[in-house]
């Protein structure tokens, strides 16, 4: 299964040239061939030989999953935008395909123009999860790219990740040949310049020249420069890097003034369905709640809004481009936004009679959420309403860093009732850092009182609270990156013993659902996560011995992944509990401690005592700044309104099809 | 205190419009439901006044008819829309081509002027490309179905594996000569009577299996030509529309 692809199909091809003549040969053997035909509305072919730059972008998960993503849809229009660059998009392919490619030598694919992805000057990967990284491998093979970067050839594409999961990139150091960390749009950008001017000058230095012009941008990692040592008891001892004009650390990028970036401004339309049939507006980036236990919230500092009159435009024209029917309002924390009440006030008397309706994504716990809520769905049906407590009781809610009393909590929750919606969703995780079986069982009892006050509000029995939880896993560059990760058979336990005691209840255990998972994906998660380059070789063996789609319950074996880590890791001194359910000390070099993004480790350090010690901090978007280093140290700044506009001047929707009808 | 659907203004149908479409090149990979998306999103965009049904979930007031499997191009899918301003139909078909995927493309727009449409698909016209079967073989193998009275195949369904004639619902057959002699490619004509259960191009491959054991070497290529009431003769298919053209 992972023998490279024979290369007959591609022997006489030019570069550059489609391999849809012989895909499409393949796609009446699998299933939905449609995720692998393109032809998207919106989606854009360039010419090849007009662009001195070629970026083939991928999500590496299936179509269904990484079509909508933004971040990829974001890079791909802003790099088309270019006149001497082209971007194309390619997504992993389901095992069904990865076989006949295989065997009938049809190389990894762009869904554009069918071009082989090593083709490309570039071959960039967006991670928003570790568990993409054996779909990368697969990529890389398919694509006929050697999958370790020092073995590949000058007219191999330069592998380029980014995503959150990039903020480590160690676990894949030698999988790729640089990373990028933070927001990608003026990165890719850069990256274009050198790649542009490198070839301009005739490649000097060839591809290690090349790596080392990216590199000495200090925004650009590139995990060759750099060599790891380690103590003789596995910890690191330092990391540093190789060359002298290599700087010892990298930072992230922040994109500022996101009015001034509408993207993307021409979503992408799939025709194959997929996890997301609606449009996607961001509304904000970056977050400043400060929940401990969130990499998103921590990465994507400071807060910079859009403005209220730029979001109405990117929803107006995403509209007229799309043709979609939903748009979410997105972003870590929505109805933080400064200007919310007045967006969701104006969006939804603008849309009230078409039939477009809005969603706001968010989770948080108060009865502000709720009327936003009921503002948004003024016409619509009121199914469900979901809030993220993440914790079930008050003590683990302040170590985590997420305020909300119980009282608060059913005061919300009965509002939502009351206010027609049937059934409500909460969020919690299991395996928090301090977390005892109490902890855990008290979401029953916090569900049972929800039910109670619901069923006293409506005067009715039918509704429901679905209580959802999944095992934490610690992330870098959080406060929770030196904590101990709960062992899988003890978040099982805890899991199981939540479900008993919502079983018994006679009186409300009917209205409550419960949905978990168990905790053994999350130990892989936790070892890809905070891994170090020693993981490589355990993503490799598994990957060889057949991991796919690890995000996939399905296809998922955590049986196959503690294998490979016991081949591959049975020269060291560390195994998977040492990555996983070890805590660490202040002292210990982490992996990532060279990749900067702006958290000042003390900050960090001070954060997780604060969260022993059960001490909450305030949100800095109300309050003064407490110094998590960000904005100094990246010199950036919180952007957020009020701007002063309280309703949009907004044209009103045309009466449609004015131009179609006959008078 | 159930909710109920809100009592908004629902504007009714003024106009029907019929409309065929070609499923072409690389969209003949689109399912009938990702056509479907993708027509309810393409009449937003060309802002077709659209009527809609009540309700909490209003939906585009949208008749689909017949469609092709999915992997098989056509040249005559046929779609129902209620709208809710008087349109002319081809300023619609010019507005909806263009918002539409290259290879969804709409060929004809008319006014429904007659009732039973989907009644007057009476049967399909298919071209089965077989890349790799010598034209000799194919015509061999067309004789020896249409010599017998009844081929049984079978096909995994919904509700399970189904036996059925295959042979019954095709009125005629044919292989073309080959374009281009140096190439195996023999290419039917097939016109097939629609029924229960609907007998489709790839159960007359399988009947061709089972008469004549023609395997083809590479996935055949095959394409819905047109469908529509039967000719007086009963072995091909006339426009589908042209009552409707007539009224």
């Amino acid at each position: 299964m992972t023998s490279p692809a024979p290369t007959d199909a591609s022997a006489s091809r030019s570069t550059g040239q489609s391999v849809f003549d012989a895909l499409e040969q393949l796609l009446p053997l699998v299933s939905k061939p449609i995720q692998y035909v393109g032809g998207e509305v919106n989606s854009v072919i360039k010419d090849w030989d007009d662009a001195t730059v070629r970026w083939a972008l991928m999500y590496p998960d299936a179509y269904e999953v990484g079509a909508p993503n933004q971040g990829v849809q974001i890079l791909y229009e802003v790099i088309n935008e270019r006149p001497d660059a082209l971007a194309e998009r390619t997504y992993a392919v389901w095992p069904d395909l990865e076989v006949l490619m295989r065997e009938h030598g049809v190389p990894q694919f762009t869904v554009d123009a069918h071009r082989a992805v090593g083709d490309f000057d570039v071959f960039g990967l967006s991670f928003s999860t570790e568990l993409g990284y054996t779909n990368m491998l697969t990529a890389l093979d398919l694509a006929g790219i050697p999958l370790l970067a020092v073995e590949r050839g000058e007219d191999d594409p330069i592998v380029i990740a980014g995503g959150h999961a990039a903020f480590n990139p160690e676990p894949i150091a030698d999988f790729v040949d640089a990373a990028v960390l933070g927001d990608g749009e003026e990165a890719v950008l850069l990256v274009t310049d050198i790649v542009r001017d490198w070839k301009a000058a005739g490649r000097p230095g060839g591809r290690v020249g090349l790596l080392l012009e990216l590199a000495m941008t200090g925004s650009i990692y590139v995990p060759r420069f750099y060599d790891v040592a380690y103590l003789a008891d596995g910890r690191i001892q330092k990391v540093a890097p190789n060359r002298p004009d290599v700087p010892w650390r990298v930072r992230k990028h922040t994109l500022m003034n996101l009015d001034e970036w509408p993207y993307p401004k021409k979503p992408l339309v799939p025709l194959a369905e997929t996890v997301h049939e609606r449009m996607s507006v961001e509304i904000f980036r970056g977050c400043t709640r400060g929940c401990r236990f969130c990499q998103a919230g921590m990465i994507t500092r400071p807060v910079r809004e859009r403005s209220i009159t730029g979001i109405a435009e990117m929803v107006d024209n995403g509209l007229r481009r799309t043709g979609y029917e939903e748009v979410g309002l997105l972003s870590l924390s929505s109805a933080d936004h400064s200007e919310i009440a007045d967006i969701a006030r104006n969006l939804a008397d603008r849309y009230e009679d078409s039939q477009t309706s809005l969603s706001l994504p968010s989770t948080r716990v108060d009865a502000f959420n709720v009327d936003l809520a009921n503002e948004l769905s003024r016409n619509g049906r009121r199914s469900g309403l979901t809030f993220a407590p993440e914790g079930g009781s008050e003590r683990m809610r302040r170590v985590i860093n997420k305020l909300v009393s119980e009282e608060d909590l059913i005061r919300t929750v009965t509002t939502a009732y009351a206010a027609g919606w049937r059934q409500v969703k909460l969020y919690f995780m299991c395996g928090l850092p301090t977390e005892t079986d109490e902890d855990v069982l008290q979401i029953a009892t916090l569900a049972r009182e929800v039910i109670k006050a619901g069923r006293q509000v409506t005067g009715r029995n039918d509704i429901r609270c679905t209580v959802s939880i999944g095992g934490f896993v610690p992330k870098p560059h959080t406060p929770f990156q030196w904590a101990a990760q709960l062992d899988h058979e003890s978040t099982d336990a805890r899991l199981y013993a939540l479900r008993d005691a919502i079983r018994a209840d006679r009186q409300y255990g009917k209205a409550i659902g419960l949905r978990y998972h168990d905790g053994r994906p999350g130990i892989i998660e936790g070892l890809l996560s905070r891994g170090d380059r020693r993981v490589g070789a355990v993503i490799l063996q598994s990957w060889r011995d057949g991991s796919r789609f690890d995000g996939w319950s399905e296809h998922f074996s955590f049986d196959r992944w503690m294998a490979a880590a016991q081949t591959a890791l049975s020269g060291e001194s560390v195994d998977v509990d040492w990555y996983t359910i070890r805590e660490r000390q202040q002292a210990e070099v982490l992996p990532w401690d060279h990749l900067d993004s702006g958290l000042d480790s003390e900050w960090l350090w001070e954060d997780w005592q604060d969260a022993l010690a059960e001490v909450a901090v305030d949100d800095c978007r109300w309050t003064p700044c407490f110094d998590c280093g960000v904005c100094d140290q990246m010199e950036t700044e919180i952007q957020i309104g009020p701007t002063g506009v309280v309703s949009l001047p907004m044209p009103t929707v045309p009466s449609a099809g004015a131009v179609l009808a006959t008078p | 205190m159930a909710r109920q659907a809100p009592d908004r203004y629902v504007a009714p149908t003024v106009q029907r419009l019929r409309l065929r479409y070609a499923k072409r090149g690389r969209l003949r990979f689109s399912s009938h439901r990702d056509f479907q998306r993708a027509l309810e999103r393409a009449l937003r965009r060309a802002e077709v006044p659209m009527a809609y049904s009540a309700g909490f979930h209003p939906h585009p007031k949208v008749s689909y008819a017949n469609s092709a499997p999915t992997g098989v191009a056509s040249e005559a899918e046929y779609v129902e829309l209620g709208v809710s301003a008087t349109c002319d139909p081809e300023a619609v078909r010019a507005a909806l081509d263009a918002a539409l995927p290259e290879g969804l493309d709409v060929l004809d727009v008319v006014e429904a002027r007659t009732p039973d449409f989907v009644n007057r698909l009476e049967a399909s016209v298919w071209r089965v490309e077989l890349p790799g079967v010598p034209h000799d073989r194919a015509v061999a193998a067309v004789t020896a179905l249409l010599a017998a009275d009844e081929v049984i195949v079978e096909r995994l369904m919904k509700n399970g594996l189904r036996t059925f004639d295959a042979r019954g619902a095709v009125l005629a057959a044919q292989c073309a000569a080959p374009s281009d002699p140096d190439t195996d490619c023999a290419i039917l004509t097939l016109v097939v009577r629609h029924g229960t259960p609907s007998v489709r191009p790839d159960d007359v491959l399988s009947a061709l299996r089972r008469v004549a054991d023609l395997v083809p070497p590479k996935p055949p290529r095959v394409t819905r030509l047109a469908q529509g009431p039967l000719d007086e003769a009963g072995t091909s298919v006339v426009d589908p529309l042209a009552p409707d053209r007539a009224g």
